[in-house]
């Protein structure tokens, strides 16, 4: 798999890798695309794809309210809160 | 010290109705257990003592109430949970760093039927980071050894549930089947694991790693044992909109068609795979699935040969669609909501710099696999045409069931290999799982039951196999009849680990 990158995929990810860590993984990557490239060898002419094994459709639940998870017990486990709010790093200036 | 810890589950129920133990002395020998071999076996991450007995207490007055098994089948019995299900005020780290000190705010469905059932549900049992991985071997915390041999890996992903059962400090623990993460650990610690059928048991409150594929199951003594509690955790919850609104049938009642005469299989066919008997084959697995079919023969169930012709690409094909989707829900442990935080100048960067340094090296590849075969321009090369493999894959076993009732295979193609023998070489770690992730692809069940043990060898203990049984969607029922009257006819089963 020459095209890839594994620079610009984990940073797809958006997950932070050492040099040393991209050439591991990247090495190991390659083992595997290498594997897996046989599923070219199938012949999938015609084949629908399965999501699932057993698609169920049109689920729908009665409209009826319920006790939702309380508001605290939501924030319960934040990093980083303040006035009811999860807290992230400033977006725009 | 008191020996109920060793107690199957049918035979603590029997005790605990007859009043002949307590609820509270059943979980105090289960502590004393943990207590001596868990600091070698090392299954458990935490555990939570005073709530576990508080349960058992309420236990105690229910039995003497008068309250029966019938009523609440697991009253008062011991049950240990995977990291990855969500037990309301404990900890649920899926033995990952990046959950940091996480809680969980509410009780995973299975949580809940458990203790509607009378369970003592406690512990959090070590796997496999976020279930990724065939030894445990993978977790951000600890080392679990396998109880029959400490210098072998147990299994995984859910290999702290099945250490946990063969060194009897509870009869039953409950994980979860992506890819074979019940029944692998399972046979390579000599116990009984099931995946159900996919929608059979809610994934409310598990972890998802792969949506498509993931399954909660029971590790237990005893095929009965896993029958019952499957039954417990099995139905139709309005909260899992992928599970199936199906009666859910008394899987004990199916054991007993079972139970008599000397061919209690008699009308039964099974199939043996021809594409999994070529070559590579561990010559003891080999022996033992010999002696396993000719035991099959004598309880007077027909062995046929079907076929699977697009097993060979199952691995492959595994390999593309978990990673796939573990890469779109592992998106949210993003440092936001929950979970450890690396502080970076915007939301972007504090995210990669959260990741990069809360996941270990085996989520990261896959992960970063995941998002590649979605990526633009390989989406098509890859994950749709992974997608429809997974379609010809489910078709063989569908035309095969047209045959058989079920399908016979190792559950794993050697015993539990050497902490370390494979974690460097993730592609062979892969490959560990060959047998067991077709089942999950075409969304069938399956279980894992003791076969028989390695011979021992110079420096070598004996160590436990595993067989595999396949079975139709929703064929629980005639699965478990099959696994119970070979179980019963094999002394295995009754075999304890040296750490029991």
């Amino acid at each position: 798999m020459s095209d890839f990158n594994i620079h610009y995929v984990a940073k797809l990810a958006r997950i932070e890798l050492s040099p040393a860590e991209e050439e591991k993984l990247g090495t190991q990557l390659g083992h595997i695309l290498g594997y897996i490239a046989k599923l070219k060898e199938v012949d999938v002419t015609g084949v629908e794809a399965t999501a699932h094994a057993f698609p169920l459709v049109n689920v729908t639940r009665p409209d009826v309210a319920r006790e939702p998870l309380s508001h605290e017990a939501a924030l319960s486990n934040a990093p980083s809160r303040s006035g009811g709010l999860f807290v992230v790093p400033k977006i725009v200036e | 010290m008191s020996q109920l810890h060793r107690l199957t589950l049918a035979e603590l129920t029997g005790r605990l109705g007859r009043r002949e133990c307590s609820a509270t002395e059943a979980l105090q020998s289960s502590l004393d257990q943990i207590a001596r071999v868990d600091g070698e076996v090392r299954a458990f991450m935490s555990l939570d003592a005073a709530d576990a007995r508080a349960q058992a207490e309420a236990a105690d007055r229910d039995l003497a109430a008068g309250v029966t098994h019938v009523q609440k089948p697991l009253l008062g019995v011991p049950v240990a949970l995977k990291d990855v299900l969500a037990h309301r005020g404990q900890p649920l780290n899926c033995s990952s760093k990046i959950l940091g000190t996480y809680r969980s705010p509410y009780d995973a469905t299975v949580v809940e039927r458990l203790k509607a059932a009378g369970a003592v549900v406690f512990g959090r049992l070590n796997m496999d980071e976020f279930a990724m991985g065939s030894s445990t071997e993978t977790s951000a915390f600890q080392r679990t050894l396998n109880p029959w041999d400490l210098t072998r890996i147990p299994g995984g992903s859910s290999g702290g549930c099945a250490a946990s059962v063969a060194s009897a400090m509870v009869p039953v623990s409950i994980g979860s089947d992506t890819g074979g993460s019940i029944r692998q650990p399972a046979a390579l610690c000599g116990v009984v694991g099931v995946k159900p059928t996919y929608g059979r048991v809610s994934r409310y409150g598990l972890t998802a790693f792969a949506s498509s594929l993931d399954q909660i199951g029971p590790f237990a003594r005893t095929v009965r044992d896993a029958a019952l509690v499957t039954g417990v955790v099995s139905g139709y919850d309005r909260r899992d909109s992928t599970s199936v609104p199906q009666p859910v049938p008394d899987y004990l009642s199916a054991l007993e068609v079972a139970g008599g005469g000397s061919r209690p299989l008699a009308g039964i066919r099974l199939g043996l795979a021809k594409e999994y008997m070529i070559g590579g084959l561990d010559a003891e697995v080999d022996a033992a699935m010999k002696a396993s079919v000719a035991r099959f023969i004598e309880l007077g169930a027909e062995v046929v040969e079907v076929s699977l012709p697009h097993s060979d690409y199952a691995a492959a094909t595994y390999y593309i669609i978990a990673p796939a989707e573990a890469s779109a829900n592992l998106a949210r442990f993003d440092g936001v909501r929950y979970g450890a935080r690396v502080e970076g100048r915007d939301p972007a960067e504090m995210n990669s710099k959260t990741r990069g340094a809360g996941f270990g090296a085996e989520v990261k590849r896959r992960i970063i696999l995941g998002t590649y075969v979605l990526s633009s321009g390989y989406y098509d090369a890859y994950y749709l045409r992974a997608q429809k493999v997974r379609t010809l894959i489910r078709r063989d076993f569908l035309q095969a069931f047209e045959k058989v009732d079920a399908i016979l295979t190792p559950t794993t193609p050697s015993a539990a290999f050497r902490v370390g023998e494979k974690s460097e070489d993730p592609l062979q770690m892969y490959l560990s799982d060959v047998f067991t992730i077709s089942c999950n692809l075409a969304g069938i069940c399956g279980i894992s039951v003791p076969c028989g043990f390695t011979a021992p060898k110079l420096g070598v203990p004996r160590l436990p196999l595993g067989l595999q049984l396949l079975g139709k969607p929703f064929g629980e029922e005639t699965m478990f009849r099959i696994a119970h009257a070979y179980e019963q006819s094999t002394p295995w089963h009754r075999e304890v680990s040296p750490m029991s």
